[in-house]
């Protein structure tokens, strides 16, 4: 009943039909439609990107196929094209690097967001925070002068002499080679898990500690217990942000990787990356097999990223069921 | 330790009040003391010489316009203000004759257990939550018969019976404010610290709450803060009244409610300011 008069008041002489031009003039719409644009630019750079990818990559496709994955032959002069060592040296790169940043950058986060007194928690974040902007290539200098010599000289051959009888660890001590990459790039990557990570604990809410407390826990079992577990989704978050930068870092592992396309068990062993390989011989590719081959390692570490980061998300769906309902 | 019915607070013994004619005397035995305390945060001076006891089997209400001071008490009683930097407190609070500021904090937490104004379940299952406390503190022995146990004295256990591997956070506002009441009855502690536990739920589950904690007092010694003069009427046996950091009156709670000695506390109750 109510509602006749009201509609009619609504289309009488002072409103009129809605038109586009009326609608712009409010503010709202250029807001929505500004904000959805660069929304959609993000949507659209992607597709072009793989567009641009896919199509560039055309000659390699159609002659390797698959076995393009499969082989590790990278022969220019012979146009022979094989992925496998460079997929194979950017994920163990890759996860070198998390398995030292990992435990190293949460032990560094619980320490500034839960035991370290405030001024020093707030110096030491500025200081990291500075460290995730430092350009790569700073970091490459660093590995050369000081990561290389030290694993060659030190680390090297204390991992060989004890735990010698793994895989990992034989085989010449050149100091260039995986390890080194894995250990710079933890380097690289740990400000990101540091400073995310702490920003994640400083969020959990004050009850959540309190409560753990009020039962007789000790400060360590609240954080261990109850803080951690609380925020683990944001620090997983963290640790797989870190694992992007470690998966398309080219310029620090180019310097200390080794350049070889070798498929190897010992981290001790030169490899290669595909960013590395990219930056290393695009500007020298001759021949449009050549250049495109390098174009499709472009197209599989989007893919590679592209998986991994579904392979995150899928985890934090899993736990996040799983955590709520376990003995 | 008193006997009489005149448990005066003298210089050196806080009890329960004078006057009461409510309680039998024989039974009532002081399980938490608070002697002179004075309690700061950095400069500002939050509690000016409390005094008060706490009787065993009781439930003792803590009343008082916000800012009086109300929390902070309760939460010195065990040691919660730790976690509150430059918080810090003079004079001494026992704990059945020792002074809790000798015990080992988390051994006095295990007795001294806590409900919290906002329910704060863990992000676990319904049976987690309730065996958490149980776990940090060693606990040997059927972790389930406690949990179980635990829920029925919160009156939750039927409610919750088939849900127990379910998230604690499925469970509705007043539910999860027992699931904590259950958390910290598990650990068994001798004396129970509610921090207006009610505030934020609606009547009905308010009542569920106050005639659980009239069960409870057979067991626990309970001490609640509470914003609500009525809750306080309603449930418990002695009443503190405190303004301004000071404690103005600390009477059975028949008492304090229709004959208060002090005017300040005569216009508290009657809603002259608050």
């Amino acid at each position: 009943m109510a509602t006749v008069p009201i509609a009619v008041e609504r289309a009488g002489p002072g409103w009129g039909p809605r038109t586009l031009l009326r609608r712009l003039r409010s503010g709202d719409e250029i807001a929505h439609l500004a904000t959805l644009c660069f929304a959609a630019s993000v949507i659209l750079i992607t597709t072009w990107l793989v567009y641009v990818l896919w199509v560039n990559s055309a000659l390699p496709r159609h002659k390797f196929g698959l076995h393009f994955f499969l082989t590790s032959v990278w022969d220019p002069i012979f146009d022979q094209f094989g992925a496998l060592p460079f997929i194979y040296g950017t994920l163990v790169t890759s996860a070198v690097a998390l398995l030292l940043a990992v435990p190293a950058g949460l032990g560094a986060a619980i320490f500034l967001a839960e035991l370290a007194p405030q001024r020093i928690s707030d110096a030491l974040t500025f200081v990291i925070d500075l460290l995730a902007a430092v350009p790569s290539v700073i970091y490459g200098l660093l590995g050369i002068f000081t990561v290389v010599p030290l694993l060659r000289k030190y680390v090297q051959p204390f991992l060989h002499s004890t735990l010698g009888f793994l895989p990992f660890f034989q085989g010449p001590h050149y100091g260039v080679g995986f390890l080194a990459a894995g250990v710079l790039l933890a380097v690289m990557v740990m400000p990101f898990i540091i400073s995310v990570s702490r920003e994640v604990l400083l969020a959990v809410p004050v009850d959540q500690r309190e409560a753990a407390l009020a039962l007789g826990a000790t400060r360590w079992e609240a954080t261990w217990k109850v803080i951690v577990p609380y925020a683990r989704i944001g620090i997983l978050g963290s640790v797989f942000l870190a694992l992007a930068r470690a998966l398309g870092e080219t310029m620090a592992v180019t310097m200390v990787i080794g350049n070889n396309p070798r498929i190897s068990a010992s981290l001790f062993a030169p490899g290669y990356t595909i960013a590395a390989i990219i930056a290393n011989e695009f500007t020298e590719a001759t021949g449009d097999l050549y250049l495109q081959a390098l174009i499709e390692l472009g197209l599989v570490l989007f893919l590679l990223t592209f998986i991994l980061n579904g392979l995150a998300r899928l985890l934090i769906l899993l736990t996040t069921q799983r955590g709520t309902a376990q003995e | 330790m008193h006997m009489s019915v005149n448990l005066a607070l003298q210089k050196n013994e806080a009890g329960p009040p004078q006057g009461s004619q409510a309680e039998p005397a024989a039974d009532l035995r002081l399980r938490m003391r608070v002697y002179n305390l004075n309690f700061y945060y950095g400069s500002k001076q939050a509690l000016f010489g409390i005094n008060l006891g706490i009787a065993a089997n009781r439930i003792t209400a803590l009343i008082g316009p916000s800012g009086c001071g109300k929390s902070t008490l309760l939460r010195a009683l065990n040691r919660m203000h730790e976690t509150v930097r430059y918080a810090r407190l003079e004079g001494a609070i026992r704990l059945d004759d020792e002074n809790i500021m000798g015990l080992d904090v988390t051994q006095l937490r295990r007795r001294v257990g806590m409900v919290f104004q906002r329910a704060n379940p863990f992000p676990k299952s319904i049976f987690d939550n309730v065996a958490y406390g149980l776990r940090v503190n060693g606990f040997k022995g059927s972790l389930h018969e406690a949990v179980e146990s635990s829920l029925r004295r919160a009156a939750l256990w039927d409610e919750v019976k088939d849900q127990l591997h379910k998230s604690a956070y499925g469970l509705s506002g007043g539910q999860q404010q027992r699931l904590c009441i259950a958390r910290a009855l598990a650990v068994n502690p001798e004396v129970l610290l509610l921090d207006e536990p009610c505030s934020a739920l609606d009547p009905v589950n308010t009542a569920k709450i106050e005639e659980l904690l009239f069960h409870l007092k057979e067991k626990w010694t309970i001490v609640i803060v509470t914003h609500n003069m009525q809750q306080a009427a309603r449930v418990s046996d002695f009443t503190a009244f405190l303004l301004n950091g000071q404690l103005v009156e600390f009477s059975p709670t028949s008492q304090l409610f229709t004959t208060p000695a002090d005017t300040r506390t005569e216009a508290y109750i009657t809603g002259r300011f608050g």
